[in-house]
Order: C-alpha cells, then sequence, then structure tokens
C-alpha cells in the first residue's frame, strides 16, 4: 500500500476548555487517512489530556463506516476518563448514515456549534 | 409542474475491471464511477451509491482478499437508463451475510467495525450474494424508494 504524506487533517482551536476541531478533509475514507485522523483525534484525549471535546463536521460530505469505528473509539476514550464528546453540523446526508446504524443513539449530535458548545 | 433539471441520462456500455488489493486503486475506480454516477442520480442517490460501493470495495479488499497482493478485485458496472448496476467479486474463502451479527443491536453498537452491510443493504434498491459471498451483485434504480 502506498504511504501517505503526513498532513494535518485536523484543525483544533479552544473555545474555552473545550477542544473544537473541524475536520480538513471533504471526505474521510481510505484506511490509512482514518487511521491517522484516529490517531490525531486519540493524540487529544492521551497525550494532550483535554476532556471536553466537540467535532465540527461543517466541512465533512462524506464519510466510511471505517471513520465511524474511529469515532466509536473516540467516545470511549472521552468517557474513560470522565469527558464529554459532542458532534455538530452533520449534513444531511451524514446525519443519517448515524441514524441507520442508530449510532445517533451513542453519540451527543446538535445542529451547530453554539449549541454544542452549551452542551459542555 | 416539476421542473426537469437534469438530462436524461444516457445508457453507459459498463465497464469490467480488475483491480489489485490495494485501497488507492479502489480510491481511483470509485472517484470514476462517481463522476459517471453523477450524470444520472440526484444528489442523495449519488451519496447512497458512492457509500455501497466503498463499503463494498472495502470489504472484498481488507475482509475478502485480507489485503493480500497476490490478489484481485473483479468489478463490473454498467448505467442504464433508470438504474445502476454494479458486481464486486474477490479471491478470497468467501462467507455467510447472514453470520455478520447486527451491528444496532445494543450489545454490538459500540463495536468498532462491522456496519458496511448494513449501509449497503440501506442505500441500495437490491443486494445479493453470490459464489458463496465472494460476489457481491447490487443495483439501485433511478428515483427509487431508497
Amino acid at each position: 500500500m502506498s504511504q501517505q504524506p503526513r498532513r494535518r487533517r485536523l484543525e483544533v482551536e479552544d473555545s474555552g476548555d473545550v477542544a473544537v476541531v473541524h475536520f480538513v478533509d471533504k471526505k474521510i475514507l481510505d484506511e490509512q487517512n482514518i487511521q491517522m485522523i484516529g490517531d490525531d483525534l486519540f493524540r487529544l484525549v492521551d497525550e494532550l489530556g483535554r476532556r471536553k471535546i466537540l467535532l465540527n463536521f461543517g466541512n465533512v460530505e462524506f464519510l466510511s463506516s471505517a471513520a465511524l469505528g474511529k469515532l466509536i473509539t473516540m467516545n470511549r476514550k472521552v468517557q474513560a476518563v470522565r469527558g464529554k464528546l459532542v458532534l455538530c453540523n452533520i449534513s444531511k446526508e451524514i446525519r443519517e448514515v448515524f441514524e441507520i446504524t442508530k449510532l445517533d443513539k451513542l453519540f451527543t449530535i446538535l445542529p451547530d456549534e453554539q449549541a454544542a458548545l452549551q452542551a459542555f | 409542474m416539476k421542473l426537469e433539471t437534469r438530462a436524461s441520462p444516457m445508457s453507459h456500455p459498463g465497464r469490467q475491471t480488475v483491480i489489485p488489493s490495494d485501497l488507492e486503486a479502489a480510491r481511483r475506480l470509485q472517484e470514476e464511477i462517481e463522476v459517471l454516477v453523477r450524470t444520472a442520480f440526484e444528489e442523495h442517490e449519488a451519496f447512497a451509491i458512492k457509500m455501497a460501493v466503498e463499503e463494498a470495495l472495502v470489504n472484498a479488499i481488507k475482509h475478502g482478499n485480507q489485503m493480500d497482493p497476490e490478489k484481485s478485485v473483479r468489478v463490473t458496472y454498467t448505467l442504464g437508463p433508470e438504474r445502476f448496476d454494479v458486481r464486486i467479486t474477490d479471491e478470497g474463502p468467501g462467507f455467510n451475510p447472514d453470520d455478520v451479527p447486527d451491528p444496532t443491536a445494543p450489545e454490538n453498537l459500540e463495536r468498532p467495525c462491522g456496519r458496511g452491510l448494513l449501509l449497503i443493504r440501506y442505500y441500495m434498491t437490491d443486494v445479493s450474494f453470490l459464489d458463496n459471498g465472494r460476489t457481491i451483485a447490487m443495483h439501485k434504480v433511478r428515483n427509487g424508494p431508497k
């Protein structure tokens, strides 16, 4: 398998003590890409000690089931440190993916960043 | 009266191709299919086909061929006036789709994998498995119920 260059896949900014994460890619697929996005997300909890994390999907047009797997693992990590993970700005199509898989029951999903920040 | 905003799709003669067990090759093929599908299907239907093809290709390469570079994936697709058909065959040992646990069951909800088939079945009009699960054949009807 060809190696992909290590590049920035997440943009993280602080809003108070909440780490607000924007995805750089419009499409979250490809095993290697998803692995790296997962690593970057996990680092927020494991190495940087963040407990409140907001994932903003405003830029994301497509994601595969492999990406859902990383989000589930991320959710577990955040719960393990008694933190909170919130998702927001999810397109109608991707929202449907969460509903089909019933992951809308597992995650806290809010319409926009303002509403999501108030959930912490 | 609803205005027709999209030209009537032309039938596509179809294509048969063989790709290596390589996710980058799958990506290129996926992009080729996406360009074709977008000429005939509405946005939400194109999303649905893209999702199903993505999941089926990844299943064939990862679970079927186990990423073995000696094994290939055969893909045949056609775009007709009313439907898109695709058939994906791997060289793995096969599997029984009924053995795949329901990923929406409460006890499986937090499992990080196993959702591909669920999404394929949801998004396509019809899905069938042939040759002991090595081949998935699926189609989506234009402006279909899903």
